[in-house]
């Protein structure tokens, strides 16, 4: 849902995007944004005080000062283990503290010894362990840059668009004289200073009717990045916008600021409900990624350039350039330059400082019904049997807003909802589970428990005045918890226990909407920066509130259970960090071709910076689809991480069975292909979850050195092996695949036909075609048994589809576990295959030989792409047992079926091929 | 290995069912129902039911799927395609989709859909089918019952049927005849008032200029009225025999009108056309008299015969010409409103009017200085349970009241006559069963709002609670599926929604004695479903006994 107050309307005017903007702000409304975009390039002011040098074991601090107004700044820098590097800045002597972004970082990181290669007057340099790379110092103008050999990889400040707007008294209303504050005593001699002060909307300013006051003045911060030799950079979400970032030059930069746009436009640097400050850079030679930790709005210009080259002795060439400027309204620099060189270790080092994508109960990898809203619990019943009648699989129907009573979350719906736990318990009985909203505004009612029990606890977000902060939102005048208040979150879980929350069962799941947070009357419809957090401004925690409800929820799942289960939370705002507790979804699209298209690269954003939990609505969330629109919506959702359909209130009724016999089997066969390949997902997410990779992954992740695949965002890769590349135009006849790796072969995932790597290949398509290939060297497992639900086909049987490379090898992995607790982490509860074919031979072994887990599952068939014809096949077993398996031979596609082999999927087997 | 299962064991079950008291044992691999257990023998090898290939017997629900069309697992999930005979004996058998065999779930009555999935089933056969039976019992009756109504409803809708045609073929009558005489009128008309309408646009000094020769106009139109009034045998002379029925025209006042002396009035000639009678007319029109009043009408039909052309002032005539749009200016006897956009029409127009009564009020209009005195005529209709009235002004005279309750009447004759019509051709169903629902409504009051069905012509939604009455659709056309077309109404058009469709109602039928809406619900936003019970959908119940049937 979304907020129905706020208006967006755009106007295209041959060719040039004139919007109207009137309800959020552009940078130049933004006046700290509008205030250090007037900073341009040139000679920077600051300059590093080397004699205040303090280099210990782990950190180095250095003063930095500000030659026009004499404000000196305190510098830290560390260097990190995996190959990573840490700046901070802050006032040397602030008024007040400011803001560092806590409950980010899973942990305070690692650091590895700094050491001091050399120093003079000009500078120092510090060594950042091997390949000869060094961290340099420059003093004057005070500039990073870090080297590795010959090759700058990154310089900070090498434009000089550092600026930090230090705290100052307010002149009008201030008269006392903190003689030992530092600008005080260079007041007289800097008419620089004095200039500062005269600047406009420093100490308040509105928009629109809402007049932000800002009793501590000016905090704005800007540092600026230049990356040689990179042309390509990514990131940076939540935009409507292409997996390439643009070039901001010449209008808006990118927002962050978590807000609930009302039908947003695409291909614009406009801010979203989510905000991840992480970008990355990537080029043939190396992957990079600068993670901005900072939650207050921020703004992300990006320009680029032919720069000198100057790395080289050799006569100096031309080389592209990406410079980044980044600008945030409050808080500290707190910048980790992430120096890759490879994609895997840019995830892997992200992953070390903010976490990894929570590893989710195989069930939410299935398919969501959702709809604004299912009217009662008849209307429950009723679709539940129409996918049972229609034969499609589904794992969770979802609640939305009106099955609350009266919008009181945690509540039901007297009227429609009268027996919760019946509906649950139906659901239950067909092994399917439910999803309710509980958004975090709360009604104003003294008759409300929740509303009752924030207030008398006090944990409401507070108005600038001290008391509780109102809005509007779907119920009425509403209160904010306060949810960076630990207090606050671990109430919330609380919340969630099964005697707490009145008709819940263990197969309710949570989607926290609204969490920006969306506030109907609020300015940009969401909350008044001057509003407390306890000591700390709205303005300085701004993006972190939609994370910690989110945290907040998930831990209120996971104690319910008493730490045995995995939580299933959706939310719709973010920050670096959400990935640890659920999905996300790109907010309200609308079901129009663009929203589908869009999709792809929104959610392949999300993944390069931790999310890999993404989707959009399937449908569109605005509008009513034409069948051909939702046929090709459901076939791309299927292959999208997370699966479920929504829509609004006042669209016709989409369940799947409603647009003719015809869509519901095209649609019926899209949602197959899903089960059939959640064995694959949930691998990938296990994956994910340890290592930090994406599940969905631009191209460029897997073939970083083909620059043909740096701007690819129609189709993506689902880990390595399965390339996708949905049909997202109407009326599509064809498509042209992209199938990168020169060398290597493809093979379409239904008619197993063998394409060559490398290659642009034109597919016909047809309204059942989704464009699928796996890679060749790959094995994938898939359960072709397809039933009601993901639960139901736990312990069925898995076919194995081994991807021949062109030198005849393909391995692949297998995971199992109970598939909904923390067992496998706790107690080491899982099954971990890896399946090898060679020299002739398949096999499976253990890679994880502490763990252990039994399972029913067991392998049903086996099918090798691109073989030749054997003469027998041989199955051995761990027990020495010795059998000859019955095989299929089709010439004309060159696939071999092995029937039966019967074994436990976790037991260690042999498939032996004599050809 | 675990997931072996002792399909030996499951390969040939023992199905066990009851009827009639005695028991049989039958043998079959699991989830082949009887019909076809003899392609399953297990001495010889199987052929998969397509023919499209053999394999040995023992690959038979061995949990790996051999035949393209899953027959070798009738009772394994290992054919995507396969489905899963459930026997439920004391109940209906059934066949489940393969995908549902040991899921967990309990599909089959009887149980035997979960042989090996730790799912606990209870076998609820025997109390389905009771349950059923009960249900299809009471339905038998309610069914015998609404069938008998049903017979009734048809008898009575020929009887009403008959009558409509009957009365149609009256008015059909009438109507021509009242076309025929309005069409005379209107030609004498025409050619009189031209002048006038073209005066009275101009200014009012203007208008004071023309008066006098206005007044001729009026007088040639008078003249022209009169040559109808008199022209008896409408052959478009007046003859010396018509012109005896005005006896006061008689010259020497001996009361009595001679031949000669009418031959005298026409110029000598024995009949003169309408040119020539302009001429005569000055002679005669001191002492014209009108026509008298002829008796009032009790209807139109009735009095229609003996009507006489007679003198009128031309502001009626004027009236009557108009579409019958401004001649009812305030009601709603809209020519397009039958299920059409204006709402508030569709509850009437489907009714006979009736004239209750006429009457006439002495009027002055001041603007009109050249009439003299003047009444209000006003007839009053009754349509449905509405009373409706028009307003005539001008009546020259109480007498042409009576003349003006008849042509009102007679005005009215295309309503009555499309009503009919209407009627008629709606599609009451294949022995016009659904006719009684006709110019009926029923209502349904829920929690919030009051629904109102009035078949064949509109649905409504009203707030229990004041408030305004929205649309949810007017009568649209029977879209029951091909082979039951009569088993769903669709009513479309209805008020528009907010970002959305306009609303729509589908009404579905089903059998009952009572003819009654008996639920209500909105599936979709704007889209509303009404169940509806009524005799007129009963089907013959079956000679035979409605018994649940049992497997063997």
């Amino acid at each position: 849902m979304s907020c129905l107050l706020a208006v967006w309307l755009a106007v295209v005017l041959s060719g040039i995007q004139a919007v109207d903007r009137s309800n959020f702000k552009t940078c130049i409304q933004s006046s700290f944004c509008k205030r250090m975009r007037d900073v341009v390039p040139g000679h920077s002011p600051y300059r590093a005080l080397l004699e205040t040098l303090e280099l210990s074991n782990t950190r180095l601090t250095l003063q930095l000062i500000n030659d026009n107004n004499k404000v000196r700044l305190l510098l830290e820098l560390y260097r990190l283990q995996g190959n990573m590097t840490r700046l901070k800045i802050n006032e040397l002597k602030p008024l007040r503290p400011r803001f560092e972004v806590p409950d980010v970082l899973i942990a305070d990181p690692p650091t590895e010894p700094l050491s001091l290669v050399s120093q003079d007057e000009g500078g120092v340099v510090l060594s950042l362990g091997a390949d000869a790379r060094h961290l340099v110092v420059s003093a004057r103008p005070f500039r990073l840059d870090i080297v590795e050999g010959p090759h700058v990889l990154l310089s900070v400040n090498s434009r000089g668009l550092l600026a930090f707007e230090h705290q100052r008294p307010r002149k009008d209303t201030s008269s006392e004289n903190d003689s030992e504050e530092v600008e005080a005593e260079e007041d007289a001699e800097d008419q620089n200073y004095e200039k500062e002060e005269d600047q406009a909307d420093m100490w308040e300013e509105t928009f629109k009717s809402h007049t932000d006051s800002k009793p501590n003045g000016p905090t704005a911060i800007s540092m600026d990045f230049s990356l040689p030799g990179v042309e390509h950079v990514y990131g940076i979400p939540e935009h409507a916008e292409n997996l390439r970032l643009k070039t901001t030059d010449g209008h808006d930069p990118y927002r962050l600021y978590n807000l609930d746009v009302f039908q947003y436009e695409l291909y614009n640097p406009m801010a979203l409900y989510g905000s991840v400050p992480v970008l990355l850079s990537h080029s043939t030679q190396r992957t990079m990624g600068i993670f901005w930790l900072n939650a207050a709005e921020t703004w992300v210009d990006i320009s680029s350039k032919a720069a000198e080259n100057t790395d080289s002795v050799q006569a100096p060439s031309k080389v592209a350039q990406t410079d980044v400027r980044w600008i945030s309204e409050s808080g500290i620099i707190d910048v980790f330059i992430m120096l890759g060189p490879k994609p895997t270790d840019v995830f892997a080092q992200y992953a070390s400082l903010t976490g990894t994508q929570s590893f989710p109960p195989l069930f939410a990898l299935g398919y969501h019904q959702c709809r604004w809203n299912y009217k009662d619990q008849e209307d429950v019943r009723s679709v539940d049997q129409g996918f049972d009648d229609h034969d499609i699989p589904y794992d969770f129907i979802w609640l939305d807003i009106e099955h609350a009573d009266g919008k009181r979350y945690f509540t039901w719906d007297p009227a429609h909802f009268s027996q919760p736990r019946e509906m649950l318990q139906g659901l239950v009985d067909k092994r399917r589970k439910m999803v309710a909203i509980v958004d975090p505004h709360i009604k104003v009612d003294s008759g409300y428990r929740v509303h009752k029990e924030i207030r008398s606890k006090n944990l409401y977000v507070k108005n600038k005045d001290g008391g509780d902060y109102e809005g509007w939102c779907w119920p009425g005048t509403s209160g904010y918890p306060d949810f960076t208040n630990p207090e606050m979150r671990s109430w919330w879980a609380s919340m969630f226990a099964y005697d707490q929350y009145e008709g819940s069962m263990e197969n309710l799941y949570i989607w926290n909407d609204m969490n920006e947070p969306s506030v109907f009357n609020g300015p940009e419809v969401t909350m008044h920066k001057d509003a407390l957090h306890g000591s700390w401004e709205h303005r300085d925690i701004h993006n972190l509130y939609g994370l910690y409800v989110q945290m907040a929820t998930a831990d209120g799942l996971i104690q319910r259970s008493g730490g045995v289960e995995r939580p299933f939370v959706l939310a719709r705002a973010f920050f670096a960090g959400s990935q640890r507790y659920g999905a996300v979804w790109t907010g309200d699209n609308a079901a129009e071709w663009s929203h589908l298209k869009i999709s792809i690269p929104m959610c392949l954003s999300l993944g390069l910076v931790g999310i890999s939990f993404c989707g959009a609505d399937v449908g569109g969330f605005f509008k009513s689809p034409s069948s051909e629109l939702l046929v090709r919506w459901y076939q791309t959702g299927a292959y999208q991480p997370f699966f479920r359909a929504h829509a609004h209130l006042d669209t016709p009724r989409r369940e799947p069975w409603l647009f003719g016999p015809e869509n519901t089997a095209l649609i019926r066969e899209a949602v197959r292909q899903r089960y059939a390949l959640l064995p694959y997902w949930y691998l990938l997410f296990y994956k994910a979850h340890g290592t930090g990779q994406p599940v969905m992954r631009p191209l460029w992740v897997e073939y970083p050195e083909d620059v043909t695949t740096f701007t690819i965002d129609d189709e993506y890769l689902l880990g390595r092996d399965l390339l996708v590349h949905p049909v997202t135009d109407e009326g599509s006849k064809e498509v042209t695949v992209y199938l990168p790796g020169t060398g290597g072969v493809w093979y379409d995932a239904f008619t197993f036909q063998r394409h060559e790597g490398g290659q642009n290949l034109y597919v016909p398509v047809t309204m059942s075609s989704i464009p699928v290939f796996q890679r060749g060297g790959s094995i994938i497992p898939r359960k072709n048994r397809i039933r009601r639900s993901s639960s139901c086909m736990e312990k069925d049987p898995y076919t194995l589809y081994v991807a021949l490379s062109p030198q005849g090898t393909a391995e692949g992995e297998l995971y199992i576990d109970d598939g909904h607790t923390f067992n496998y982490e706790q107690k080491k509860q899982f099954v971990h295959r890896r399946f090898i074919f060679a020299d002739s031979t398949l096999s499976s072994s253990n890679i994880s030989p502490d763990s252990q887990f039994s399972t029913a599952s067991w392998v049903e068939r086996v099918l090798i792409l691109g073989a030749h014809k054997p003469s027998s096949v041989t199955l051995k077993t761990s027990g020495g047992s010795v059998a000859s398996l019955e095989f299929d031979f089709d010439e004309a596609t060159s696939v071999l079926t092995v029937h039966k082999p019967g074994v436990n999927a976790g037991a260690d087997w042999t498939l032996l091929f004599q050809w | 290995m675990q997931h072996n299962v002792n399909w030996l064991q499951a390969l040939l079950v023992l199905s066990l069912s009851v009827t009639l008291g005695w028991t049989v044992e039958v043998q079959r691999p699991r989830g082949v129902p009887l019909t076809k257990r003899q392609f399953y023998d297990e001495a010889k090898p199987f052929t998969c039911l397509d023919g499209s290939r053999t394999i040995p017997f023992d690959r038979v629900n061995d949990d790996y799927c051999d035949c393209k069309d899953g027959s070798d697992e009738p009772g394994t999930a290992a054919c995507p395609n396969g489905s899963f005979h459930c026997t439920n004996a004391g109940y209906r058998p059934t066949f489940i989709p393969s995908s549902r065999i040991n899921d967990g779930i309990c599909d089959c009555c009887d149980g035997t859909d979960e042989y090996n999935s730790g799912a606990s089933c209870q076998n609820t056969c025997k109390e389905l089918g009771r349950k059923e039976r009960e249900a299809l019992q009471k339905l038998a009756e309610i069914t015998k019952e609404g069938f008998l109504l049903k017979q009734q409803l048809i008898e009575e809708a020929k009887k009403g049927q008959q009558e409509k045609q009957s009365r149609l073929s009256e008015l059909q009558d009438s109507r021509k005849g009242h076309e025929d005489k309005v069409e005379a009128l209107r030609t004498v008309k025409e050619t009189a008032e031209q002048p006038e309408k073209e005066a009275k646009e101009r200014h009012l000094k203007a208008w004071e200029e023309h008066k006098a020769a206005l007044r001729l106009e009026k007088e040639k139109a008078k003249m022209a009225e009169v040559f109808l009034e008199l022209d008896d045998n409408a052959d478009g002379f007046v003859d010396v025999s018509e012109l005896q029925t005005h006896q006061e025209l008689d010259p020497d006042g001996d009361g009595t009108l001679t031949d000669t002396e009418a031959q005298g009035l026409l110029g000598g000639a024995h009949k003169v056309d309408s040119t020539e009678f302009m001429n005569m007319w000055s002679n005669m029109k001191e002492k014209y008299v009108s026509e008298v009043c002829p008796p009032t009408p009790s209807s139109y039909d009735s009095s229609h015969d003996e009507q006489k052309d007679s003198t009128s002032d031309k502001d009626q005539e004027r009236d009557l010409d108009k579409d019958p749009d401004s001649v009812y200016p305030e009601d709603d006897l809209d020519e397009d409103a039958a299920g059409e956009d204006d709402e508030d029409d569709d509850d009437d127009d489907d009714h006979q009017v009736s004239l209750l009564f006429c009457i006439a009020t002495p009027f002055i209009q001041p603007h009109h200085i050249f009439l003299s005195q003047q009444y209000i005529c006003v007839c009053v209709y009754q349509r449905q349970y509405k009373i409706f009235m028009y307003t005539l002004s001008t009546v020259s005279s109480v007498c042409e009241r009576e003349r003006w309750c008849l042509l009102c009447n007679a005005a009215l004759l295309p309503f009555s006559f499309r009503a009919l019509e209407k009627e008629i051709s709606f599609d009451f169903g294949p022995s016009s069963e659904f006719a009684y629902l006709y110019s009926q409504c029923y209502e349904l009051t829920t929690n919030e709002y009051i629904y109102r069905l009035c078949p064949f012509n509109r649905v409504s939604q009203k707030p229990k609670y004041g408030g305004s009455e929205t649309s949810l659709g007017s009568w649209g056309s029977w879209s029951g599926p091909e082979d039951n077309k009569y088993s769903v109404m669709k009513y479309e058009h209805g008020m528009g929604c907010w970002q959305g469709p306009n609303r729509s109602t589908t009404v579905k039928l089903t059998c009952g004695k009572e003819t009654a809406v008996v639920s209500t619900s909105e599936p979709s936003r704007c889209e509303y479903l009404m169940e509806f019970t009524t005799p007129a959908v009963c089907l013959e119940p079956p000679n035979i006994d409605t018994q649940v049937h049992d497997e063997f």
